[in-house]
C-alpha cells in the first residue's frame, strides 16, 4: 500500500465493463512525508476520494480485489485502486536503536 | 494504470496459440499534458482503441484480468479509452 495525493481525475466512456461507474483519479505518489516521489498514476476510486486528498492506494493484482469484492466479479483489470482517505499521518523522525540481544 | 497514446499496431501471424485473435497495439506512454514520453509497449486491446486515442493501461498480472486475457501470456491490456483529463493545479 502506498501514500499519493489525488491530483485530478481521468473520464473514459469507453471501458471494460467492469469498470463502469467506477471513478478514475490521477493520484501523485509521496512519501512519509508529504513530499512527491516520482510518476503520476492512474487508480481506481473504491471510496469517493477528491482533489488534493492525501490517500491510500493498492497496487498490483491485489488492486482488483475491492471492486471484484464488491461487484461480485472474477475478472477486474485494474493495477491501482485508492482503498482509504488518510486523515493524519504520525512518523518519528529518528528511529529507535534496537539491541540484538533483545531480538 | 498509466496513460499512453496509441500509436500503431502488430500484425504477428506466428504467435502464442493464446494470443491468436487479440488485437496488439503499440502505445507510446504519455505525461499528463499528453506529451509522448521515451518508450513504448505493446498491449492487448480489450476496447477497440484505434491509433491517435490516449487509453489507460494496466501492466502486471492485473494485465491478465479481462476475459480475453485471462491466462494467456499476456502483460499488458488497454482496459479505457480517456475522453478528458482533468489536472488541479
Amino acid at each position: 500500500m502506498y501514500l499519493g495525493k489525488v491530483i485530478g481525475t481521468v473520464w473514459a466512456t469507453q471501458k471494460h465493463h467492469a469498470l463502469v461507474g467506477e471513478k478514475l483519479q490521477l493520484v501523485q505518489p509521496l512519501d512519509a512525508t508529504g513530499t512527491s516521489v516520482g510518476k503520476p498514476l492512474v487508480a481506481i476510486d473504491a471510496i469517493g476520494a477528491g482533489a488534493g486528498e492525501t490517500v491510500m492506494y493498492v497496487t498490483s493484482s491485489e488492486a482488483s480485489v475491492p471492486i471484484k469484492t464488491r461487484k461480485k466479479l472474477k475478472l477486474v483489470p485494474t493495477d491501482a485502486t485508492i482503498v482509504g482517505i488518510v486523515d493524519s499521518i504520525s512518523i518519528k523522525t529518528q528511529f529507535e536503536t534496537v539491541d540484538s540481544e533483545t531480538r | 494504470m498509466t496513460l499512453g497514446k496509441v500509436i500503431g499496431t502488430i500484425w504477428a501471424t506466428r504467435k502464442d496459440e493464446g494470443l491468436v485473435g487479440m488485437k496488439l497495439q503499440i502505445v507510446r506512454p504519455v505525461g499528463l499534458d499528453l506529451q509522448a514520453k521515451d518508450g513504448f509497449l505493446v498491449a492487448v486491446d480489450s476496447v477497440g482503441a484505434g491509433v491517435g486515442e490516449v487509453v489507460l493501461i494496466a501492466t502486471g498480472s492485473s494485465a491478465r484480468m479481462t476475459e480475453i486475457t485471462k491466462n494467456k501470456p499476456v502483460d499488458a491490456v488497454i482496459m479505457a479509452i480517456v475522453d478528458k483529463l482533468d489536472v488541479a493545479d
